[in-house]
């Protein structure tokens, strides 16, 4: 005979089987068409490339060297890959630079929203999450047509008499670092403002009464309790932004690449699919060290952001 | 007579804020006005006209890949919503079990990944599909976003599920409902707004997606989204301009459906 303590662990045990069953599907497809080829990458970046694109099933280290070096197709000597070098610096200054500025914007908009009355705060809100869920690409569109030679900003400093010719900002990488920032802020602000509008202002206000100026509050108080919501959103706008495609190959022009257009000039015309499953893997390694950091700092915190 | 001192202001925030709001606006304002532009200009205001939108509209390839776009959203949003809702009944009101971080872990990770790499591994993988099955429909690109739209369905879903306690679930299992019965009849009317609002959330994921279809699409599959890329660089009309006022329209509309949808539960 079972005890009743046995039936119970029974029971138990069949409802773990039941809820497996009940996430099977959803972990098969993300198994199928987004988690299992990145390993397929990895194998990838170890082959010798096809002649027509693809690859040759032989082991080669090649892909790996050819991401920082290059052959020299006459002596076979080594040296530093300088185009590989300058895109991968480019990657990171653009997408370093692009966090700190949508953070600079974004810290005094969430403030701004947190701040203001319950009933006004959801329009702004609304306001905040209408571009976050408008397709990226068309985001990208309008501001190519607001910095081209013969947009907006152009045609009004003329108009103006400011200047006589059109400055060139489009393809440039400072228009990649507009468009990142512009297509970026509202990931930087939603999860700045969940952790503002759990602010306690009875903080500030004894920080006002204790003589403090409003830089001491913002710098003292304001900044290390919503510093979950900086990281969560420098997180957030750095992960898309180092891998950004689109951004850089509308704003960018041809010449201006990061990784992202790196990668795909590999599978392309480059025609050396192991060096692109290389560059792949090493973007991966980027976001994941970027992951770390968040995890690291958020340990402990009982924040949660949605 | 002086401000009066309010401890929830910061010097010069107010203006930054407007001044983000009004950044954030003005190219999408610009574009959409140029839509109606009469000349073939962008930048020159020749009048106001529909043309850009009759030309699109009678553009076959825009009409194509907009059904195209249609299609492979709505069934990835589908199949994505049905898989993402059991999950997320397998994994919220439980007692933590083996497995169960992994499961979130798993679920998640669509988002942790950047779509270029994401795009770049499909493409190798069903390339070798491609060979081995002779097939090359829509099939790879509904799966791939599936895949993708999976985290952004599950989100919404989750969350009603966490809001709701078992109380009723156990009242009908004492009135001997069976379990499907109790499931029908009590638990899916309670999630069906979290439910809604994950489907239409893939389906805006899915619609707005480039990267991850720029690699997987076979020639001929170009969605709405690829086929304004390959227009933006070669140069622009206004007809891009016709497109993505309609496009962003339908956003606008869906986003903001999910916007009141989402906060009804409060």
């Amino acid at each position: 005979m079972a005890t009743a303590a046995e039936i119970e662990k029974q029971a138990e045990a069949r409802e773990i089987r039941t809820r497996w069953y009940l996430s099977a599907p959803a972990l098969i497809i993300i198994l199928l068409a987004a988690s299992g080829p990145l390993l397929i990458v990895l194998l990838y970046s170890f082959l010798t490339p096809g002649p027509y694109g693809d690859v040759q099933w032989k082991f080669s280290t090649e892909g790996w060297v050819s991401v920082f070096l290059e052959r020299d197709i006459f002596d076979d000597t080594l040296s530093f890959a300088s185009a590989h070098l300058t895109i991968f610096w480019r990657s990171l200054k653009l997408a370093l630079m692009a966090t700190v500025a949508t953070l600079v914007f974004g810290f005094p908009t969430a403030y701004f929203i947190a701040t203001r009355s319950e009933r006004t705060r959801d329009i702004w809100l609304f306001l905040i999450t209408i571009p976050f869920w408008t397709n990226l690409l068309i985001r990208t569109f309008a501001v190519l047509q607001v910095i081209r030679n013969e947009g907006l900003i152009n045609t009004a400093l003329i108009n103006l008499g400011i200047i006589d010719q059109p400055i060139q900002m489009l393809y440039t990488d400072f228009a990649i670092m507009v468009g990142m920032v512009y297509v970026y802020l509202p990931l930087m602000v939603l999860p700045l403002y969940a952790s503002m509008e759990k602010l306690d202002f009875r903080l500030v206000e004894a920080g006002y009464d204790l003589y403090a100026t409003r830089w001491q509050v913002l710098k003292r108080i304001i900044f290390p309790l919503v510093r979950p919501g900086v990281v969560a959103g420098s997180i957030l706008v750095f992960i898309p932004a180092i891998g950004a495609y689109v951004t850089p190959s509308v704003l960018g022009g041809g010449k201006n690449m990061m990784f992202a257009n790196l990668i795909e000039l590999q599978f392309g015309q480059g025609r050396n699919w192991p060096l692109g499953a290389a560059l792949s893997i090493t973007v991966m390694a980027i976001v994941m060290m970027a992951l770390l950091v968040y995890v690291r700092n958020t340990a402990g915190s009982e924040v949660r952001h949605g | 007579m002086a401000k009066r001192f309010s401890i929830r202001q910061q010097t010069g925030f107010t203006t930054i804020a407007c001044a983000c709001f009004f950044l954030l606006y003005l190219p999408i304002a610009v574009l959409v006005i140029f839509a109606f532009n009469e000349s073939s200009s962008v930048s020159d205001w020749g009048g106001f006209s529909l043309r850009w939108f009759v030309a699109a509209w009678s553009n076959q390839q825009v009409v194509d890949a907009s059904w195209r776009s249609l299609k492979i959203a709505s069934s990835a949003a589908i199949i994505a919503t049905i898989a993402a809702t059991m999950a997320a009944l397998a994994t919220t009101r439980t007692r933590t079990y083996r497995g169960l971080t992994f499961k979130y872990a798993f679920i998640n990770q669509p988002l942790m990944v950047p779509e270029i790499v994401t795009g770049v591994a499909l493409l190798i993988f069903f390339a070798q599909i491609k060979i081995a099955s002779g097939y090359n429909g829509l099939g790879y690109l509904i799966a791939a976003h599936t895949a993708f739209c999976i985290p952004f369905a599950y989100l919404p879903i989750r969350a009603r599920l966490e809001n709701m306690d078992l109380t009723l679930e156990r009242a009908a299992a004492d009135l001997y409902a069976t379990p499907w019965k109790a499931f029908r009849r009590v638990t899916l009317p309670l999630l069906w707004p979290g439910i809604i609002a994950g489907l239409m959330l893939a389906f805006v994921i899915s619609l707005d997606d480039v990267v991850i279809t720029e690699f997987v699409k076979s020639g001929g599959q170009d969605t709405l989204p690829t086929y304004m890329l390959g227009q933006i660089r070669r140069g622009i009309t206004p007809e891009v301009n016709a497109i993505s006022t309609v496009f962003l329209l339908l956003s606008v509309v869906i986003v903001t459906l999910f916007f009141f949808l989402s906060r009804k539960r409060d």
